[in-house]
């Protein structure tokens, strides 16, 4: 697998990812600047990565959008290709209109750094392909503007394209209001573009990939990654 | 000529403030019990080079669309004032 990472000002789970990538399914990583133009021929994937881009000033997120950078992503992302946006790259994902909904700030107001469990609600991604439906995952989150929203009548129309693929849930998978950390509509952590090529979520998987962080969990979305591009692009 | 423009941003109705609630609780903790609400928007002063105002608030409105405000979230108001 060729994946790259972007890196914008702020960025600082950049390494992270690059470490859990290479050494979790040995992938070929490389750091992409946010003022380049172009991305590396034939990238598997692309990976906008957790911090805080342009010091999260004026909307996490929004002056990442307009990197230029952004603009081969986009094209990238319109060809299929596969693009993975962890925390403020969630945020970066959602202001560049690549996924639906915005990022606000968490509903108690706390920066919140725990770990969380999510349920997997969709098995016919890319990102998710080694997953059972149902499947629990536990990886930490690290946020202040964590809570998903969308109107009313988005929130309709991406269930109805079964768009989410995680969500916040307890132990034993069960979806309630004790288990969303933030206050997202409909306990959403994680959702997926139309053509199923773009994820964005709020937890860390690069900081769930191997036993001594307390949790291996994140790299079977790595895992999921390899398998599906192995096959050519099938789950 | 050139423009001084003022853009206020808010929160659109029905996307929760969070920092406008906090807020809310600690004026109604120090006895401000006739508030209703608080809600806590952005302001933002540009200055724009423009050949008349109906210009320079179009060039406003194009960065307002393009960066400074999430309309999915967001609303916003413009107040022009010439300057020179």
């Amino acid at each position: 697998m060729k994946a790259c990472v972007v890196v914008f000002p702020g960025s600082n789970c950049d390494r992270d990812v690059i470490h859990s990538l290479s050494t979790r399914v040995k992938a070929n990583v490389s750091a992409l600047w946010y003022e380049e133009h172009k991305l590396p021929q034939d990238t598997d994937l692309v990976v906008l990565p957790g911090g805080f881009s342009y010091g999260d000033y004026l909307r996490c997120g929004a002056m990442a959008a307009t990197a230029p950078i952004l603009n081969a992503i986009k094209g990238y992302a319109e060809g299929g290709g596969l693009v993975l946006g962890i925390c403020n790259g969630f945020q970066i994902l959602t202001e560049a209109r690549l996924l639906p909904g915005a990022l606000l700030a968490n509903k108690n107001l706390k920066f919140i750094c725990r770990q969380c469990t999510v349920r997997a609600e969709r098995t016919d991604t890319p990102f998710t392909s080694n997953l059972q439906t149902g499947q629990v995952l536990k990886m930490p989150i690290a946020h202040h503007e964590g809570l998903y929203f969308l109107p009313p009548s988005d929130l309709k129309q991406i269930l109805a394209n079964k768009q989410v693929v995680f969500r916040y849930c307890n132990n034993d998978g069960t979806i309630d209001d004790k288990s969303n950390p933030n206050g997202s509509v409909d306990n959403i952590a994680g959702v997926i573009n139309k053509g199923g090529n773009v994820l964005g979520l709020m937890p860390h998987p690069e900081r769930a990939s191997e036993k001594i962080l307390g949790s291996e969990d994140g790299g079977l979305i790595w895992d999921s990654i390899a398998s599906w591009l192995k096959k050519g692009g099938r789950c | 000529m050139l423009y001084h423009i003022k853009v206020l941003v808010f929160l659109k109705d029905g996307v929760l403030d969070t920092q406008g609630k906090a807020v809310l609780g600690s004026l109604h903790r120090m006895n401000y019990t006739d508030l209703k609400d608080i809600r806590i928007g952005k302001y933002l002063q540009l200055w724009v080079e423009a050949s008349d105002e109906d210009t320079a608030r179009n060039r406003v409105k194009a960065m307002c669309s393009d960066l400074l405000v999430n309309n999915l979230i967001e609303d916003y108001t413009i107040e022009v004032d010439e300057l020179s």
